[in-house]
């Protein structure tokens, strides 16, 4: 090494003395500086984390604004315009106001007035937003978003009221968009505050519960009207979504029925206000989902979270001592979660041995996709194969036996009968009151001894597991099929979100839209279990083992078409024949139009949540999706829109229904 | 190149231990380098190798340097945060002593009082938010984002391209509504003035309380409105007149048919003034409400910090684009604004904003020299500036007391302010009596048509500087000469004059709607009017200006405010005189309708709604965490003051004036009142 050294001396030595001398006169600091404590390492990490970090910010900062989509387009090539720039382009501006009527869950829910654990959160959202809160202080949150039990309103001392204006459902979460793709699109045409307006209500009350507790129903008919009046005379067009689809179904009743009960708009004012609702993955009749979900507290994901990890849920995780019973707990003082229990019973959703979707399977519609259309054959393996098919009709059964054995082999002993007992560990778990631990095993097991339960008898059901929920609930909900329309009694504001049970105004010049997505897989049926865990939890769950080979039962759920959420029956049934032409259910023969939009999965990450899905809330950012509704409200009507675009098999199924029109 | 070698070599030897310590010293990398380099046996190599060691060297200096500037940096980030952190915990643990006094809202709770009467906010000029909606491609990310107010992650963008911003914000010169491809538009909701910026409040304190009595979104309303545009424009684009309306019928309907209580702040008081005739004039025009409209909604009008009459301010905006504040950062520092700061010249651009909003020319003092005073008179005149400071003197010692007052009177009579002359160019003009006869006629001197300062000659500034001295009625005839699209286009919607008699028809124009002097108030004999406004803070009254040095002229504004005038007690400050106010509106303007213009039936009151007078003594924040204190009156703060707050509660939980206690007066407002000159 030292020759090496001696090779590289430079040539002017005086150069080189000088700098050796800098050298001596630098060592000693930098022997100081070579003995970096370890507090001066830290010191140096935390120098150099700051600096790179603001280095980076200032970068970001300084990045003109469309590098992003300047990246994404060199990655997977010109981006589709936007509908609202297609849209624009073709000459199309703003015409109709329109009305947005959210789902459940999406709109934000804010605090006006809270006990003393909810210090400094005045007006802030305790639903939707960052969800902070329930990290922070998890039960005191519950505390707040619970009603009470008894009236379904408010408890004492808590007011939590809904957020309003477009903010209330633009995004749900930060990123995690609901609304604000269409609201971006519509605005584009030339829409603003003045001619949008969000219809946001409180989701958790019953329908009829908003307009008593928030006057919700007034303020939208006070809106449609001076937006109406503002736009020079041009009828809304109205865009619900999810549950908002039935909510502005009862409020197109309240509007026109006579003042204590409803608004006193008179028989005209659907006809003299609205141009067009376009219902966006309306669950008509009821969703299958929300019976294990009263029922049981669970839905897929959760089933399958149990699955995969059978400790977690059942742990103190995030203080959250029994988090599913608290769940429960919470969702039953919800009364709106009753409005989705399937409606219709037996007549719609199939008996114990037939359903209106049988013979469906998963794969079949890609075949029919690729262009090999088998028709002849699905009926075929109808005829044949009856046994094999999935008994869709039996929402909840308990074991897989139960599922799959044939309605003559059902052994059923009923359980209405039976008595419910006191459960001796009762009052160990007074904290997490759920209505289970009033009816004792023996009740449990009588429950589980019916082994089937279709549509009709699920009710029953949730009368015998729940009777003070579902007390609260008849009161403002009714899922059956009306015999006779004129019936006086269908006055009442119970019946007016049921489809089945109302007439549609009389509003010739309407028109109905139902927009859905399909080709996703949707829980339409349940395999259950008994636990055998500790007293406090919920005695039931569902089976996930139970799988079945070709793939409809998975992990103890049936799964038919649909959007994730809402099956296509409930989705576009109504508009598919129940109010296709003049019914009972449509005197006025309002026009109705069915358009689905198949399911493709965004085809890269930068994607996000893909401009082409059918799930029920990535629906909202589906360009054909989108465009459609741009057409609607710029003045077209569902015949230069293409009238109906049907890709599922609801014709098919909607024809196996026997119902009187 | 042997030679060299060997040469090198042998001085080498005599440096071998200092050499010892570079090698050392060196990373790995490098002596690789230097390890290649010996390898090959070239002249070149050795260049090269000697290159490296130089760069060696200079790079171990350059990364000892980038590691110190990081330990530095580290040092300080560190010891930062633990300063925080102690400090904080040292405030905490200390907080219990300063105790916060309760809200009104929740002792008035306690004490049964409740949500009665539905409550609409009308938000002023500036406080409330407005959004994109569309724009050009340098703000496409800002979509439905803030672009004023809110202040918060927009915050970046005004500064990343601050011409992009100004471009949005302005107004058509012509039209003064949007420019072709842009609209912004007010953010609606109770968010859209709640807070100004992130913790600078303007509603919340306010909303709090009240929602603490059991208000909430259902019978509380926040009348959001495009501030910049005139109000007549705001029902034309966004039909928020019309909004206002139908908001206040449903809450009157779906609360059991309770009238509304409606709280204007600001330039809202003038803005709901103008609502009042709208809705009760027939329908093209008008809302069509009809007569009886505000009898029957309307239970009162609690005006805060009401700009009646008008804000002398709004002069020296439109001027020169400058305010007490903006003067007094150019005397601190006289370059900064002038310099291309930011690639900006900041105050021409506000000044080329702020004049195509037609809402300021609304705070344009109105009634002429019967109101503001002339060139020898003033309603105010004999005002004490320092009389606050005085009175808080009076409570120590009865002696000085007198003597103060004496003092007092002594330079009343010796030099009696001259606040009718709202701009007078030079010190002696505000102060002299001798300038009065000058006055050259400025319409008649140039026919030429001219809209900014840019196309106007020489010869017209001077001529403007010569006439010395201007009254409030001679600077709308200045403004009209120096900016003649900008008045033409604003005096279709407002107009500053008083009526000689209301019954003429062409009162039942909208330009003369907001204008409380040329208006009968509504058909409501049992609404009530109520102004509420802060005294005590020394307030914008009248300028002193000069021509602003000539090598700004061309580029700019002529005239500013000549910041090195001093008076020889508090009246006059950096070239400006102040009088008793709430720091931007003076007492004159908040205070006089509900004191004499309105009082009982009048010709401006002909059914005799009644009026009560609030006003609130500025008290200083006792601490500093009190933040903006809850005795301020400054215009904006009062909306935290808590008197201020309970009186608002009471009156919407169903008090009427006399219950409240009638009038509460701390200044000479009625002194002033008497020697204005209206005839009622």
């Amino acid at each position: 090494m030292s020759l090496i050294r001696r090779k590289n001396v430079p040539e002017s030595s005086e150069a080189e003395i000088v700098d050796a001398e800098d050298d001596k006169k630098s060592k000693v600091p930098e022997r100081k500086n070579r003995q970096w404590s370890c507090l001066d390492t830290c010191c140096w990490m935390v120098g150099c984390i700051c600096v790179v970090w603001w280095l980076l910010l200032f970068s970001y900062n300084a990045m003109p604004a469309s590098f992003p989509q300047f990246v994404t387009e060199a990655i997977t090539g010109p981006l589709p315009d936007p509908p609202g720039v297609k849209v624009l382009k073709e000459g199309l501006k703003v015409k109709h106001p329109v009305v947005f009527v959210p789902g459940i869950v999406t709109a934000g829910l804010e605090l006006w007035e809270g006990k003393d654990c909810t210090d400094g959160l005045f007006r802030k959202r305790l639903w939707g937003g960052t969800f902070g809160e329930v990290y922070k202080r998890p039960l005191c949150w519950m505390e707040h978003m619970i009603l009470d039990n008894e009236t379904g309103l408010d408890p004492p001392g808590v007011r939590v009221r809904p957020v309003t204006g477009l903010v209330a459902a633009d995004y749900f979460a930060p990123g995690y968009f609901v609304w604000a793709v269409l609201i971006g699109n519509l605005a584009r045409l030339g829409y603003e505050e003045k001619n949008m307006y969000m219809a946001s209500y409180d989701w958790r009350l019953s329908f009829q519960n908003t307009e008593v507790r928030d006057q919700t129903l007034s303020r939208i008919k006070s809106n449609i009207e001076l937006m109406v009046a503002t736009s020079g005379g041009k009828k809304a067009v109205i865009i619900p979504h999810s549950m908002g689809v039935l909510y502005f179904l009862h409020f197109m009743k309240w509007v026109e029925a006579p003042a204590p009960m409803g608004g006193g708009g008179g028989p005209n004012w659907c006809a003299k206000h609205l141009k067009a609702v376009m219902n966006i993955g309306g669950p008509f009749l009821g969703v299958p989902k929300s019976v294990p979900g009263l029922f049981s507290a669970e839905v897929r994901d959760i089933a399958i979270i149990r699955a995969v990890a059978p400790g977690i849920l059942d742990k103190d995780l995030f203080r959250f001592h029994m988090m599913l019973q608290h769940v429960m707990k919470v969702t039953r003082t919800w009364d709106s979660t009753m409005s989705m229990i399937p409606k219709g019973g037996d007549t719609i959703w199939g008996g114990l041995d037939w359903s209106p979707e049988e013979g469906y399977s998963p794969g079949k519609r890609d075949q029919n996709n690729n262009g090999t259309e088998t028709p002849d054959n699905s009926e075929d393996e109808n005829l044949i194969s009856d046994a094999k098919h999935a008994h869709y009709g039996r929402i909840i059964s308990f074991g897989k036996e139960a599922a799959i054995a044939a309605a003559a082999e059902l052994k059923r002993i009923d359980f209405r009968d039976a008595v419910k007992g006191r459960n001796v560990a009762n009052s160990s778990c007074r904290d997490v009151w759920t209505e289970y631990h009033d009816m004792g095993f023996g009740g449990i097991n009588a429950v589980a001894e019916y082994k089937v339960y279709t549509a009709d008898e699920i009710l029953e059901l949730l009368q015998f597991v729940a009777p003070k929920m579902m007390a609260r609930g008849s009161a403002h909900f009714s899922y059956g099929i009306a015999e006779n329309l004129d019936d006086p009694k269908y006055d009442h504001y119970k019946y007016w979100s049921n489809p089945l049970e109302t007439k549609l105004p009389n509003a010739p010049d309407m028109e109905i839209f139902t927009l859905y997505g399909v080709g996703i897989p949707t829980e339409r049926a349940y395999v259950y279990g008994l636990t055998n865990s500790a007293e406090c939890a919920i005695p039931f769950q569902i089976d996930t083992s139970a799988h079945c080979a070709d793939s409809c039962l998975a992990g103890g759920v049936y799964t038919v078409d649909g959007d994730e959420t809402v099956p296509t029956l409930s989705a576009g049934y109504m508009c598919a024949k129940g109010w296709r032409g003049k019914t009972r259910f449509n005197p006025s023969g309002i026009k109705t139009y069915v358009r689905e939009y198949d399911h493709a999965p965004p085809a890269t990450l930068l994607e996000g949540r893909g401009t082409q899905s059918g799930a029920h809330v990535d629906i909202m950012g589906n360009f054909a999706l989108i465009e459609d509704v741009l057409r609607v409200a710029a003045g077209a009507t569902g015949e230069e829109l293409g009238g109906d675009q049907i890709y599922s098999d609801i014709l098919k199924w909607a024809d196996r229904i026997k119902l009187d029109l | 190149m042997e030679h060299v070698k060997v040469s090198s070599l042998l001085r080498f030897k005599s440096n071998e231990a200092s050499e010892k310590k570079k090698v050392v010293k060196a990373t790995d990398s490098d002596r690789k380098d230097d390890h290649d380099g010996v390898l090959s046996s070239d002249g070149k190599v050795t260049e090269k190798v000697e290159k490296g060691r130089q760069n060696k060297r200079e790079r171990s200096r350059a990364c000892k340097c980038i590691n110190s500037c990081c330990w530095l940096i580290g040092c300080m980030c560190t010891t930062s945060w633990l300063l925080l952190v102690f400090l904080a915990y040292i405030i905490h643990a200390s907080m219990p002593a300063v105790q916060l006094p309760e809200f009104p809202g929740a002792r008035m709770k306690r004490e049964g009082v409740v949500a009665n009467h539905p409550v609409v906010l009308v938000p002023g000029i500036i406080t409330g938010g407005l959004e994109l909606w569309e724009g050009k491609p340098c703000a496409a990310p800002l979509f439905r984002k803030r672009l004023w107010g809110g202040w918060g992650s927009g915050c970046t963008n005004i500064f990343r391209s601050p011409l992009c911003w100004t471009e949005h914000l302005s107004l058509d010169y012509e039209t003064g509504l949007d420019p072709p491809g842009i609209r912004v538009r007010p953010v609606p909701g109770l968010i859209a003035a709640d807070y100004f910026a992130p913790g600078y409040f303007v509603w919340a304190v306010l909303i709090e309380n009240l929602a603490q009595i059991g208000y909430e979104d259902r019978n509380m309303y926040m009348a959001a409105y495009d501030w910049r545009l005139s109000f007549q424009n705001t029902e034309v684009r966004d039909r928020s007149l019309s909004r206002l309306k139908a908001q206040i019928e449903i809450m009157y309907a779906t609360n059991g048919d309770k009238k509304v209580v409606v709280l204007p702040h600001s330039m809202g008081a003038v803005y709901f003034l103008h609502f009042l005739k709208w809705v009760e004039a027939p329908a093209p025009m008008g809302g069509g409400g009809g007569p009886g409209w505000c009898a029957k909604h309307i239970k009162a009008v609690v005006n805060i910090g009401p700009t009646y009459l008008g804000v002398p301010k709004a002069f020296s905006t439109l001027l020169s684009a400058e305010g007490k504040d903006i003067s007094i950062i150019r005397a601190m520092a006289s370059g900064l604004l002038e310099s291309e700061l930011f690639g900006l010249q900041t105050v021409e651009h506000v000044m080329r904003v702020s004049r195509t909003w037609d809402s300021i020319i609304s705070l344009l003092p109105k009634g002429g020299e019967a109101v503001w005073g002339n060139l020898d008179w003033s309603p105010e005149e004999g005002y004490e500036c320092g009389l606050e400071k005085k009175r808080h003197f009076q409570a120590d010692s009865r002696e000085n007391n007198s003597k103060s007052s004496e003092e007092n009177s002594s330079l009343q009579v010796n030099h009696p302010k001259k606040y009718g002359r709202v701009i007078s160019f030079g010190q002696e003009a505000s102060q002299d009596f001798m300038h009065t006869s000058i006055s050259t006629n400025l319409n008649a001197s140039h026919g030429k048509f001219r809209t900014e300062f840019d196309e106007m000659s020489h010869e017209s500034f001077d001529k403007i500087v010569e006439k010395k001295v201007y009254t409030t009625t001679d600077l709308v005839d200045l403004l009209r000469y120096v900016a003649p699209k900008m008045m033409r286009r604003a005096e279709a919607h407002y107009s500053h004059g008083i009526a000689e008699n209301l019954e003429d028809p062409k009162y039942n124009h909208h330009k003369y709607w907001s204008n409380p002097l040329e208006t009968k108030l509504p058909d409501a004999p049992d609404m009530e009017i109520y102004c509420l406004y802060g005294v005590g803070l020394p307030t914008e009254r009248s300028y002193v200006y000069k021509m602003s040095p000539s090598s700004d002229k061309r580029k700019g504004i002529p005239f500013r405010i000549d910041n090195s005038v001093d008076g020889s007690d508090d009246c006059l400050k950096a070239g400006i005189y102040f009088v008793d106010g709430d720091e931007t509106v003076p007492v004159l303007s908040s205070g006089f309708m509900c004191a004499k213009g309105w009082k009982g039936k009048t010709r401006f009151n002909p059914s005799g709604s009644a009026t009560y007078i609030r006003e609130y003594r500025h008290k200083p924040p006792a601490s500093l965490f009190e933040g903006r204190g809850l005795e301020s009156s400054g215009h904006v703060d009062i909306m935290g003051n808590l008197a201020m707050i309970e009186d608002v509660l009471r009156v919407a939980a169903g008090a009427t004036g006399p219950e409240m206690g009638g009038d509460q007066i701390h200044s000479d407002l009625l002194k002033m009142c008497d020697r204005v000159n209206v005839p009622l």
